[in-house]
Protein backbone atom coordinates (compact mmCIF):
# COMPACT_ATOMS: atom_id res chain seq x y z
CA UNK A 1 0.00 0.00 0.00
CA UNK A 2 1.19 3.41 -0.69
CA UNK A 3 2.77 5.41 2.21
CA UNK A 4 -0.52 7.36 3.54
CA UNK A 5 2.49 10.29 3.35
CA UNK A 6 2.17 10.24 -0.35
CA UNK A 7 -1.35 10.76 -0.45
CA UNK A 8 -3.05 14.13 -1.54
CA UNK A 9 -4.93 16.15 0.50
CA UNK A 10 -8.41 15.34 -1.59
CA UNK A 11 -6.95 11.61 -0.86
CA UNK A 12 -6.21 11.49 2.03
CA UNK A 13 -8.98 13.02 3.03
CA UNK A 14 -11.34 10.24 1.26
CA UNK A 15 -9.80 8.07 3.12
CA UNK A 16 -10.15 9.08 6.23
CA UNK A 17 -13.81 9.59 6.13
CA UNK A 18 -14.26 5.80 4.61
CA UNK A 19 -12.57 4.45 7.85
CA UNK A 20 -9.39 3.21 6.36
CA UNK A 21 -7.05 6.07 7.95
CA UNK A 22 -7.52 7.85 11.03
CA UNK A 23 -6.14 11.55 11.73
CA UNK A 24 -3.50 9.60 13.93
CA UNK A 25 -2.21 7.54 10.92
CA UNK A 26 -1.62 10.80 8.62
CA UNK A 27 0.31 12.26 11.58
CA UNK A 28 2.19 9.18 12.05
CA UNK A 29 2.78 9.27 8.50
CA UNK A 30 4.39 12.79 8.08
CA UNK A 31 6.38 11.78 11.20
CA UNK A 32 7.92 9.11 9.85
CA UNK A 33 8.64 11.03 6.95
CA UNK A 34 10.05 13.87 8.73
CA UNK A 35 12.59 11.55 10.83
CA UNK A 36 13.50 10.22 7.50
CA UNK A 37 14.66 13.80 5.42
CA UNK A 38 14.87 16.54 8.35
CA UNK A 39 18.43 15.56 9.29
CA UNK A 40 19.39 16.56 5.53
CA UNK A 41 16.59 19.26 4.51
CA UNK A 42 16.03 21.05 7.37
CA UNK A 43 12.55 22.17 6.42
CA UNK A 44 11.29 22.75 9.86
CA UNK A 45 12.36 25.15 12.63
CA UNK A 46 9.88 23.66 15.20
CA UNK A 47 7.76 20.96 15.55
CA UNK A 48 4.98 20.56 17.82
CA UNK A 49 4.41 17.38 18.53
CA UNK A 50 1.75 17.69 21.64
CA UNK A 51 -0.07 19.96 19.87
CA UNK A 52 0.07 18.14 16.61
CA UNK A 53 -0.82 14.69 18.61
CA UNK A 54 -3.75 16.25 20.30
CA UNK A 55 -5.16 17.79 17.61
CA UNK A 56 -4.66 14.51 15.36
CA UNK A 57 -6.84 13.00 18.15
CA UNK A 58 -9.24 15.92 18.45
CA UNK A 59 -9.90 15.33 14.62
CA UNK A 60 -10.39 11.72 15.02
CA UNK A 61 -12.65 12.25 17.89
CA UNK A 62 -14.57 14.79 16.19
CA UNK A 63 -15.14 12.50 13.28
CA UNK A 64 -16.38 9.60 15.12
CA UNK A 65 -19.16 12.11 16.46
CA UNK A 66 -20.43 12.45 12.99
CA UNK A 67 -18.83 16.43 13.16
CA UNK A 68 -16.18 17.32 9.72
CA UNK A 69 -15.16 20.05 9.39
CA UNK A 70 -14.63 19.91 5.64
CA UNK A 71 -11.55 19.03 3.47
CA UNK A 72 -8.61 19.73 5.52
CA UNK A 73 -9.85 17.82 8.87
CA UNK A 74 -7.58 15.90 9.82
CA UNK A 75 -4.67 17.03 7.49
CA UNK A 76 -1.26 17.57 8.58
CA UNK A 77 -0.30 20.77 7.48
CA UNK A 78 3.22 23.06 7.95
CA UNK A 79 3.18 26.89 8.68
CA UNK A 80 6.39 28.84 7.10
CA UNK A 81 7.43 30.15 10.69
CA UNK A 82 6.74 33.95 10.22
CA UNK A 83 2.96 33.02 11.13
CA UNK A 84 2.73 33.53 14.72
CA UNK A 85 0.79 30.47 16.85
CA UNK A 86 -0.08 31.02 20.52
CA UNK A 87 2.35 28.99 22.25
CA UNK A 88 4.63 27.59 19.85
CA UNK A 89 8.11 29.43 19.54
CA UNK A 90 8.03 31.84 16.35
CA UNK A 91 10.81 33.16 15.53
CA UNK A 92 10.96 34.33 11.37
CA UNK A 93 14.27 32.55 11.32
CA UNK A 94 16.18 35.50 13.39
CA UNK A 95 17.88 35.69 16.19
CA UNK A 96 15.97 38.70 17.19
CA UNK A 97 13.15 36.76 17.97
CA UNK A 98 14.83 33.70 19.25
CA UNK A 99 13.01 31.78 22.20
CA UNK A 100 9.87 34.41 21.75
CA UNK A 101 6.28 32.47 21.79
CA UNK A 102 3.67 34.39 21.05
CA UNK A 103 0.33 35.22 22.75
CA UNK A 104 -2.42 34.55 19.94
CA UNK A 105 -2.44 32.68 16.98
CA UNK A 106 -2.53 34.47 13.55
CA UNK A 107 -6.16 35.01 11.88
CA UNK A 108 -4.85 32.10 9.23
CA UNK A 109 -3.57 29.52 12.10
CA UNK A 110 -7.02 30.37 13.95
CA UNK A 111 -8.96 29.66 10.15
CA UNK A 112 -6.67 26.19 10.05
CA UNK A 113 -7.45 25.05 13.37
CA UNK A 114 -11.18 25.61 12.77
CA UNK A 115 -11.28 23.72 9.14
CA UNK A 116 -10.00 20.61 11.44
CA UNK A 117 -6.28 21.17 10.03
CA UNK A 118 -3.14 19.54 12.05
CA UNK A 119 -0.46 22.00 12.45
CA UNK A 120 2.37 19.66 12.68
CA UNK A 121 5.41 22.34 12.46
CA UNK A 122 6.93 25.45 11.43
CA UNK A 123 8.93 26.11 8.55
CA UNK A 124 12.18 26.95 7.46
CA UNK A 125 12.93 30.58 5.53
CA UNK A 126 14.96 33.16 4.77
CA UNK A 127 15.32 35.67 7.50
CA UNK A 128 12.10 37.83 7.50
CA UNK A 129 11.34 36.36 4.43
CA UNK A 130 14.30 38.37 2.75
CA UNK A 131 15.93 35.70 -0.09
CA UNK A 132 15.20 33.74 -2.79
CA UNK A 133 17.38 30.87 -1.65
CA UNK A 134 16.77 29.78 2.48
CA UNK A 135 20.28 30.74 3.08
CA UNK A 136 19.29 33.59 4.98
CA UNK A 137 18.17 31.83 8.15
CA UNK A 138 19.94 32.37 11.26
CA UNK A 139 19.27 28.87 11.69
CA UNK A 140 20.78 26.93 9.40
CA UNK A 141 19.71 26.95 5.29
CA UNK A 142 17.34 24.20 4.00
CA UNK A 143 18.10 21.45 1.29
CA UNK A 144 16.46 21.02 -1.68
CA UNK A 145 14.98 17.71 -1.60
CA UNK A 146 15.74 17.08 -5.83
CA UNK A 147 19.39 17.68 -4.83
CA UNK A 148 20.60 18.62 -1.36
CA UNK A 149 23.47 20.22 -2.73
CA UNK A 150 20.97 22.81 -3.92
CA UNK A 151 18.79 25.17 -2.87
CA UNK A 152 14.93 25.02 -2.32
CA UNK A 153 14.60 28.67 -3.17
CA UNK A 154 12.62 30.74 -0.83
CA UNK A 155 12.33 32.45 0.74
CA UNK A 156 8.99 29.78 2.30
CA UNK A 157 11.77 27.37 1.18
CA UNK A 158 11.38 25.56 4.14
CA UNK A 159 7.55 24.86 3.29
CA UNK A 160 8.39 24.25 -0.10
CA UNK A 161 10.36 20.99 0.47
CA UNK A 162 8.45 19.96 3.21
CA UNK A 163 4.89 19.90 1.16
CA UNK A 164 7.68 18.44 -1.73
CA UNK A 165 9.00 15.48 0.19
CA UNK A 166 6.19 14.32 2.02
CA UNK A 167 6.67 15.44 5.54
CA UNK A 168 3.54 17.54 5.38
CA UNK A 169 0.60 17.54 3.34
CA UNK A 170 0.16 21.22 2.37
CA UNK A 171 1.71 24.04 4.15
CA UNK A 172 1.29 28.21 3.89
CA UNK A 173 4.00 30.00 2.77
CA UNK A 174 3.86 34.57 2.46
CA UNK A 175 4.95 35.70 -1.26
CA UNK A 176 6.34 39.43 -0.96
CA UNK A 177 7.70 39.14 -4.57
CA UNK A 178 7.85 35.99 -5.57
CA UNK A 179 8.33 33.57 -1.60
CA UNK A 180 5.71 31.00 -2.39
CA UNK A 181 5.92 30.28 -6.32
CA UNK A 182 9.58 30.35 -6.79
CA UNK A 183 10.45 27.78 -4.10
CA UNK A 184 7.40 26.08 -5.49
CA UNK A 185 9.08 25.74 -8.62
CA UNK A 186 12.44 24.61 -7.44
CA UNK A 187 11.09 22.08 -5.29
CA UNK A 188 8.30 21.02 -7.70
CA UNK A 189 4.95 21.77 -5.93
CA UNK A 190 2.30 24.11 -6.54
CA UNK A 191 2.51 27.36 -4.60
CA UNK A 192 -0.22 30.48 -5.28
CA UNK A 193 -0.21 34.27 -4.16
CA UNK A 194 -4.16 34.98 -3.95
CA UNK A 195 -5.06 38.71 -4.57
CA UNK A 196 -3.57 40.90 -2.07
CA UNK A 197 -6.39 40.93 0.76
CA UNK A 198 -8.33 37.93 0.42
CA UNK A 199 -6.07 36.83 3.08
CA UNK A 200 -5.77 38.25 6.19
CA UNK A 201 -2.26 39.29 7.24
CA UNK A 202 -3.15 39.56 11.08
CA UNK A 203 -0.38 37.92 12.83
CA UNK A 204 1.89 37.19 9.98
CA UNK A 205 5.41 39.49 10.96
CA UNK A 206 5.21 42.34 8.41
CA UNK A 207 8.33 42.65 6.43
CA UNK A 208 6.89 44.94 3.33
CA UNK A 209 3.16 45.37 3.89
CA UNK A 210 1.74 46.79 0.80
CA UNK A 211 3.34 43.35 -0.75
CA UNK A 212 3.26 40.42 1.29
CA UNK A 213 0.47 38.26 1.22
CA UNK A 214 -0.58 34.68 2.54
CA UNK A 215 -1.10 31.76 0.24
CA UNK A 216 -1.21 27.48 0.15
CA UNK A 217 1.61 25.10 -1.25
CA UNK A 218 0.36 21.48 -2.29
CA UNK A 219 1.51 18.78 -4.35
CA UNK A 220 -1.79 19.55 -6.47
CA UNK A 221 -3.98 22.38 -7.78
CA UNK A 222 -6.57 20.97 -6.07
CA UNK A 223 -4.71 20.51 -2.55
CA UNK A 224 -4.04 24.30 -2.58
CA UNK A 225 -7.28 25.28 -3.66
CA UNK A 226 -8.38 23.36 -0.56
CA UNK A 227 -5.92 25.56 1.50
CA UNK A 228 -7.09 28.92 -0.19
CA UNK A 229 -10.68 28.00 0.80
CA UNK A 230 -9.62 27.67 4.14
CA UNK A 231 -7.97 30.46 4.39
CA UNK A 232 -9.50 33.57 2.69
CA UNK A 233 -12.37 35.78 3.67
CA UNK A 234 -12.55 39.27 5.19
CA UNK A 235 -10.74 40.10 8.17
CA UNK A 236 -11.86 42.69 10.49
CA UNK A 237 -8.21 42.21 12.55
CA UNK A 238 -6.43 43.42 9.13
CA UNK A 239 -7.37 46.66 7.66
CA UNK A 240 -6.00 45.78 4.23
CA UNK A 241 -8.35 42.56 4.30
CA UNK A 242 -11.08 42.84 1.38
CA UNK A 243 -14.49 42.64 2.34
CA UNK A 244 -16.07 41.43 -0.90
CA UNK A 245 -16.60 37.77 -1.89
CA UNK A 246 -14.28 35.36 -2.58
CA UNK A 247 -13.87 33.33 -5.54
CA UNK A 248 -14.92 29.93 -5.35
CA UNK A 249 -11.73 28.75 -6.81
CA UNK A 250 -13.04 25.11 -6.41
CA UNK A 251 -15.88 25.08 -7.86
CA UNK A 252 -14.37 26.27 -11.58
CA UNK A 253 -11.18 23.75 -11.23
CA UNK A 254 -12.31 21.82 -14.36
CA UNK A 255 -13.46 24.11 -16.73
CA UNK A 256 -10.55 24.14 -18.79
CA UNK A 257 -9.15 27.04 -21.26
CA UNK A 258 -10.66 26.03 -24.61
CA UNK A 259 -11.77 29.75 -25.18
CA UNK A 260 -9.80 31.47 -22.70
CA UNK A 261 -7.09 34.19 -24.18
CA UNK A 262 -3.82 33.59 -22.71
CA UNK A 263 -0.92 36.31 -23.07
CA UNK A 264 3.00 35.24 -23.25
CA UNK A 265 4.48 37.98 -20.92
CA UNK A 266 7.37 38.81 -23.43
CA UNK A 267 9.74 40.69 -21.45
CA UNK A 268 9.67 37.67 -18.84
CA UNK A 269 9.81 34.80 -21.07
CA UNK A 270 12.08 35.25 -22.99
CA UNK A 271 15.41 36.68 -21.41
CA UNK A 272 17.95 35.16 -18.94
CA UNK A 273 15.46 31.75 -19.00
CA UNK A 274 17.75 28.66 -18.93
CA UNK A 275 17.01 26.80 -22.34
CA UNK A 276 15.42 23.58 -20.34
CA UNK A 277 13.23 25.81 -18.71
CA UNK A 278 12.54 27.58 -22.17
CA UNK A 279 11.76 24.42 -23.69
CA UNK A 280 9.52 23.16 -21.13
CA UNK A 281 7.26 26.58 -21.34
CA UNK A 282 7.05 25.99 -24.73
CA UNK A 283 5.41 23.08 -24.54
CA UNK A 284 3.23 23.77 -22.18
CA UNK A 285 1.87 26.52 -24.01
CA UNK A 286 2.14 24.28 -27.25
CA UNK A 287 -0.60 22.23 -25.06
CA UNK A 288 -2.51 24.81 -23.66
CA UNK A 289 -3.34 26.04 -27.39
CA UNK A 290 -4.10 22.25 -28.49
CA UNK A 291 -6.54 22.39 -25.85
CA UNK A 292 -8.42 25.19 -27.16
CA UNK A 293 -6.71 28.57 -25.46
CA UNK A 294 -5.79 31.77 -27.76
CA UNK A 295 -2.04 31.93 -27.41
CA UNK A 296 -0.30 35.00 -27.95
CA UNK A 297 2.99 37.16 -26.74
CA UNK A 298 2.15 40.71 -25.24
CA UNK A 299 4.52 43.06 -24.71
CA UNK A 300 4.56 45.06 -20.61
CA UNK A 301 7.58 47.54 -20.95
CA UNK A 302 7.30 48.37 -17.36
CA UNK A 303 7.91 44.98 -15.95
CA UNK A 304 11.59 45.60 -17.32
CA UNK A 305 11.95 48.16 -14.29
CA UNK A 306 9.19 46.28 -11.48
CA UNK A 307 12.31 44.77 -10.31
CA UNK A 308 14.03 48.30 -9.87
CA UNK A 309 11.04 49.49 -7.99
CA UNK A 310 10.62 46.20 -5.39
CA UNK A 311 14.32 47.15 -4.39
CA UNK A 312 12.94 50.27 -3.36
CA UNK A 313 9.66 49.96 -2.04
CA UNK A 314 10.22 46.16 -0.42
CA UNK A 315 13.28 47.79 1.39
CA UNK A 316 11.90 51.08 2.22
CA UNK A 317 8.53 49.05 4.18
CA UNK A 318 10.83 46.77 5.39
CA UNK A 319 13.07 49.74 7.27
CA UNK A 320 9.40 50.95 9.08
CA UNK A 321 8.51 47.40 9.48
CA UNK A 322 11.86 46.42 11.58
CA UNK A 323 11.74 49.04 13.73
CA UNK A 324 9.36 47.18 16.32
CA UNK A 325 12.85 44.95 16.78
CA UNK A 326 14.20 47.07 19.35
CA UNK A 327 14.72 44.71 22.05
CA UNK A 328 11.76 46.65 24.33
CA UNK A 329 8.93 44.12 24.02
CA UNK A 330 10.22 40.71 23.02
CA UNK A 331 13.34 38.84 22.20
CA UNK A 332 16.92 39.42 23.27
CA UNK A 333 18.26 42.44 24.31
CA UNK A 334 21.84 43.43 24.34
CA UNK A 335 22.12 45.83 27.06
CA UNK A 336 24.08 49.54 26.63
CA UNK A 337 24.54 52.87 28.53
CA UNK A 338 21.36 54.43 27.03
CA UNK A 339 18.42 53.53 24.80
CA UNK A 340 19.39 54.22 21.64
CA UNK A 341 23.02 52.46 22.04
CA UNK A 342 20.65 49.50 23.73
CA UNK A 343 18.39 49.11 20.88
CA UNK A 344 21.49 49.53 17.89
CA UNK A 345 23.58 47.09 19.93
CA UNK A 346 20.40 44.53 19.96
CA UNK A 347 19.43 45.08 16.24
CA UNK A 348 23.54 44.76 15.37
CA UNK A 349 23.65 41.42 17.06
CA UNK A 350 19.90 39.88 16.45
CA UNK A 351 19.59 41.09 12.29
CA UNK A 352 21.44 39.31 9.90
CA UNK A 353 23.10 40.83 7.02
CA UNK A 354 20.57 40.00 4.66
CA UNK A 355 17.95 41.82 6.67
CA UNK A 356 20.57 44.61 8.02
CA UNK A 357 21.54 45.20 4.39
CA UNK A 358 17.73 46.14 3.07
CA UNK A 359 17.23 47.81 6.15
CA UNK A 360 19.60 50.35 5.50
CA UNK A 361 18.81 50.26 1.60
CA UNK A 362 15.19 51.37 2.86
CA UNK A 363 16.26 53.53 5.56
CA UNK A 364 18.44 55.30 2.76
CA UNK A 365 15.40 55.75 0.25
CA UNK A 366 12.91 57.15 2.53
CA UNK A 367 15.64 59.53 4.15
CA UNK A 368 15.33 63.51 3.59
CA UNK A 369 16.63 64.64 0.21
CA UNK A 370 15.75 61.06 -1.44
CA UNK A 371 12.36 60.20 -0.60
CA UNK A 372 10.75 61.85 -3.55
CA UNK A 373 13.79 60.38 -5.89
CA UNK A 374 14.03 56.84 -4.61
CA UNK A 375 10.41 55.74 -3.07
CA UNK A 376 7.97 58.10 -4.86
CA UNK A 377 9.48 57.37 -7.88
CA UNK A 378 9.43 53.91 -7.09
CA UNK A 379 5.58 54.25 -6.08
CA UNK A 380 4.43 55.98 -9.55
CA UNK A 381 6.41 53.36 -11.48
CA UNK A 382 4.36 50.94 -9.67
CA UNK A 383 1.08 52.86 -10.91
CA UNK A 384 2.62 52.10 -14.27
CA UNK A 385 2.82 48.42 -14.02
CA UNK A 386 -0.63 48.36 -12.25
CA UNK A 387 -1.80 50.11 -15.37
CA UNK A 388 -0.26 47.79 -17.94
CA UNK A 389 -1.29 44.59 -16.33
CA UNK A 390 -4.60 46.54 -15.96
CA UNK A 391 -4.93 47.00 -19.61
CA UNK A 392 -3.12 43.88 -20.40
CA UNK A 393 -6.50 41.92 -18.50
CA UNK A 394 -8.69 44.04 -21.02
CA UNK A 395 -7.67 41.78 -23.46
CA UNK A 396 -6.16 38.36 -22.38
CA UNK A 397 -8.09 36.19 -19.45
CA UNK A 398 -4.50 35.12 -17.99
CA UNK A 399 -1.13 36.01 -18.60
CA UNK A 400 2.00 33.25 -17.90
CA UNK A 401 5.77 33.03 -17.78
CA UNK A 402 8.55 30.89 -16.35
CA UNK A 403 8.00 30.91 -12.51
CA UNK A 404 11.82 31.40 -12.14
CA UNK A 405 14.29 32.02 -14.96
CA UNK A 406 16.56 28.81 -13.68
CA UNK A 407 16.38 25.71 -11.92
CA UNK A 408 17.82 25.50 -8.54
CA UNK A 409 20.79 26.92 -8.03
CA UNK A 410 23.87 25.10 -5.76
CA UNK A 411 24.07 26.19 -1.93
CA UNK A 412 26.08 29.58 -1.83
CA UNK A 413 25.78 30.38 -5.93
CA UNK A 414 24.98 33.64 -5.29
CA UNK A 415 24.83 34.06 -1.62
CA UNK A 416 27.38 36.90 -2.22
CA UNK A 417 25.95 38.76 -4.94
CA UNK A 418 22.99 40.22 -3.86
CA UNK A 419 22.01 41.44 -7.31
CA UNK A 420 22.41 38.28 -8.79
CA UNK A 421 20.25 36.82 -6.22
CA UNK A 422 17.88 39.59 -6.14
CA UNK A 423 17.34 38.70 -9.97
CA UNK A 424 15.59 35.22 -9.03
CA UNK A 425 12.13 36.92 -8.46
CA UNK A 426 12.62 38.89 -11.58
CA UNK A 427 9.07 37.04 -13.06
CA UNK A 428 7.30 36.54 -9.80
CA UNK A 429 7.58 40.34 -8.56
CA UNK A 430 5.47 42.36 -11.01
CA UNK A 431 2.40 40.56 -9.77
CA UNK A 432 3.35 41.54 -6.00
CA UNK A 433 3.47 45.02 -7.30
CA UNK A 434 0.02 44.93 -9.21
CA UNK A 435 -1.57 42.78 -6.56
CA UNK A 436 -2.85 40.72 -8.97
CA UNK A 437 -3.01 36.53 -8.44
CA UNK A 438 -0.90 34.22 -9.47
CA UNK A 439 0.25 30.25 -9.43
CA UNK A 440 3.42 28.10 -10.19
CA UNK A 441 2.57 24.57 -11.19
CA UNK A 442 5.49 22.38 -11.59
CA UNK A 443 5.72 21.26 -15.90
CA UNK A 444 8.83 19.36 -15.76
CA UNK A 445 12.54 18.59 -14.73
CA UNK A 446 15.57 19.84 -16.21
CA UNK A 447 18.73 17.72 -17.78
CA UNK A 448 19.91 17.53 -14.39
CA UNK A 449 16.68 16.01 -12.86
CA UNK A 450 15.33 19.56 -11.19
CA UNK A 451 11.79 20.90 -11.10
CA UNK A 452 10.70 23.83 -13.70
CA UNK A 453 7.81 25.88 -12.81
CA UNK A 454 5.12 27.34 -15.06
CA UNK A 455 3.34 30.70 -13.82
CA UNK A 456 -0.29 32.11 -14.00
CA UNK A 457 -1.02 35.18 -13.93
CA UNK A 458 -4.22 36.88 -13.47
CA UNK A 459 -6.20 39.82 -12.92
CA UNK A 460 -7.07 41.03 -9.24
CA UNK A 461 -10.06 38.58 -8.05
CA UNK A 462 -9.45 36.23 -10.97
CA UNK A 463 -7.77 33.25 -8.46
CA UNK A 464 -10.60 30.96 -9.70
CA UNK A 465 -9.18 31.97 -13.17
CA UNK A 466 -5.62 31.32 -12.40
CA UNK A 467 -6.36 28.10 -10.82
CA UNK A 468 -8.51 26.72 -13.44
CA UNK A 469 -5.08 27.33 -15.83
CA UNK A 470 -2.98 25.58 -13.49
CA UNK A 471 -5.06 22.55 -13.00
CA UNK A 472 -5.60 22.41 -16.87
CA UNK A 473 -1.71 23.09 -17.38
CA UNK A 474 -1.25 20.05 -14.52
CA UNK A 475 -3.97 17.70 -16.41
CA UNK A 476 -2.42 18.30 -19.69
CA UNK A 477 1.16 18.22 -18.58
CA UNK A 478 0.58 14.95 -15.83
CA UNK A 479 3.84 16.11 -13.91
CA UNK A 480 3.83 13.21 -10.87
CA UNK A 481 7.52 12.97 -10.37
CA UNK A 482 8.62 13.43 -6.93
CA UNK A 483 12.05 13.44 -5.38
CA UNK A 484 13.66 10.21 -4.69
CA UNK A 485 14.69 11.03 -0.96
CA UNK A 486 11.45 10.84 0.09
CA UNK A 487 10.09 6.98 -1.32
CA UNK A 488 13.42 5.27 -1.97
CA UNK A 489 14.72 3.15 1.10
CA UNK A 490 17.83 3.89 2.50
CA UNK A 491 18.13 7.09 0.25
CA UNK A 492 18.87 8.51 3.62
CA UNK B 1 23.74 56.93 -12.49
CA UNK B 2 26.62 57.40 -9.68
CA UNK B 3 25.04 57.53 -6.24
CA UNK B 4 26.24 59.20 -3.09
CA UNK B 5 25.49 57.56 0.42
CA UNK B 6 27.12 58.77 3.82
CA UNK B 7 26.64 55.30 4.81
CA UNK B 8 27.32 56.00 8.80
CA UNK B 9 23.94 58.63 8.96
CA UNK B 10 22.04 55.59 7.35
CA UNK B 11 23.01 53.52 10.24
CA UNK B 12 22.56 55.68 12.76
CA UNK B 13 18.89 56.33 11.53
CA UNK B 14 18.43 52.82 11.13
CA UNK B 15 19.51 51.92 14.70
CA UNK B 16 21.89 49.56 13.75
CA UNK B 17 25.66 49.64 15.20
CA UNK B 18 27.81 48.82 12.89
CA UNK B 19 31.41 48.41 13.05
CA UNK B 20 33.90 50.85 9.90
CA UNK B 21 34.44 47.69 8.59
CA UNK B 22 30.43 46.96 8.19
CA UNK B 23 29.93 50.11 6.78
CA UNK B 24 32.32 49.90 3.99
CA UNK B 25 30.99 46.61 3.43
CA UNK B 26 27.42 47.37 3.07
CA UNK B 27 28.04 50.84 1.79
CA UNK B 28 29.52 49.49 -1.46
CA UNK B 29 26.86 46.52 -1.94
CA UNK B 30 24.12 49.73 -1.27
CA UNK B 31 25.86 51.78 -4.04
CA UNK B 32 25.63 48.48 -6.37
CA UNK B 33 22.18 47.95 -5.60
CA UNK B 34 20.80 51.72 -5.78
CA UNK B 35 22.98 52.25 -9.09
CA UNK B 36 20.83 49.47 -10.71
CA UNK B 37 17.40 50.63 -9.28
CA UNK B 38 17.71 53.94 -10.46
CA UNK B 39 16.97 53.39 -13.62
CA UNK B 40 13.41 54.17 -12.41
CA UNK B 41 14.21 57.90 -12.40
CA UNK B 42 14.63 57.70 -15.72
CA UNK B 43 10.94 57.06 -16.46
CA UNK B 44 8.49 59.32 -17.34
CA UNK B 45 6.19 59.69 -14.72
CA UNK B 46 4.91 62.98 -14.84
CA UNK B 47 1.32 63.71 -13.26
CA UNK B 48 0.94 59.85 -12.10
CA UNK B 49 -0.02 59.18 -9.03
CA UNK B 50 2.09 56.88 -6.71
CA UNK B 51 0.80 53.75 -5.65
CA UNK B 52 0.73 52.89 -2.32
CA UNK B 53 -1.73 49.84 -1.81
CA UNK B 54 -2.34 47.93 -5.45
CA UNK B 55 -6.16 47.64 -4.80
CA UNK B 56 -6.63 51.10 -4.10
CA UNK B 57 -8.78 50.09 -0.91
CA UNK B 58 -10.44 52.80 1.61
CA UNK B 59 -9.55 52.35 5.09
CA UNK B 60 -11.56 50.15 7.33
CA UNK B 61 -12.99 51.23 10.08
CA UNK B 62 -14.76 49.86 13.21
CA UNK B 63 -16.96 50.78 16.02
CA UNK B 64 -14.63 52.66 19.16
CA UNK B 65 -16.00 49.75 21.14
CA UNK B 66 -13.10 48.07 23.92
CA UNK B 67 -12.89 44.64 23.01
CA UNK B 68 -10.66 41.89 24.31
CA UNK B 69 -7.16 42.14 24.04
CA UNK B 70 -3.68 40.57 25.13
CA UNK B 71 -3.18 39.49 28.55
CA UNK B 72 -1.09 41.71 30.46
CA UNK B 73 1.02 39.63 32.08
CA UNK B 74 1.97 36.73 28.94
CA UNK B 75 3.04 39.93 27.08
CA UNK B 76 5.04 41.35 29.32
CA UNK B 77 6.72 37.56 30.07
CA UNK B 78 8.31 38.33 26.43
CA UNK B 79 10.21 41.13 27.13
CA UNK B 80 13.49 41.54 28.32
CA UNK B 81 13.17 43.69 30.70
CA UNK B 82 9.71 44.58 33.05
CA UNK B 83 9.09 46.38 36.00
CA UNK B 84 5.51 46.79 37.61
CA UNK B 85 3.23 45.99 34.40
CA UNK B 86 5.29 48.57 32.23
CA UNK B 87 8.62 47.48 29.78
CA UNK B 88 11.62 48.52 31.53
CA UNK B 89 14.38 50.14 28.64
CA UNK B 90 17.87 52.25 29.90
CA UNK B 91 17.49 55.86 30.69
CA UNK B 92 16.46 57.66 27.47
CA UNK B 93 19.34 60.63 28.49
CA UNK B 94 22.52 60.49 29.30
CA UNK B 95 23.20 61.40 32.73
Amino acid sequence: MTDPADLTIADAGARLRAGELTAVDLLDAVRRRASMTEAILHAYLTIDHAGASEAAAEADAALARGEDRGPLHGIPVALKDNMVTRGVETTASSRILAGWVPPYDATVVQRLRAAGAVIYGKTNLDEFAMGSSTENSAYGTSRNPWDPDRVPGGSSGGSAAAVAVGSAFGALGSDTGGSIRQPAALCGVVGMKPTYGLVSRYGLIAFASSLDQIGPLGRTVEDAAMLFEAITGYDPFDATSSPGPVPAVRASLDGGVDGLRIGVLSELASEGVEPSVAAAFHDTLDRLGAAGATIEEVSLPTTKHALSAYYLIAPAECSANLARFDGVRYGPRIDGPNVEQMMAATRRDGFGPEVTRRILLGTYALSAGYYDAFYGQAQRVRTLVVREFAAAYERFDALVTPTSPTTAFPVGARADDPLAMYLSDVCTIPSNLSGDPAISVPVGLDESGLPIGFQVLGPALGDDTVFRVARTVESLVGFAARPALATSEGAV
Amino acid sequence: MPVEIDIARVARLARIALTDEELEHYGAQLTGILEHASTVQGLPTEGVEPTAHPLGMVNGWRDDEPGATLDRDEVLAAAPDHEDGYFRVPPFLDE
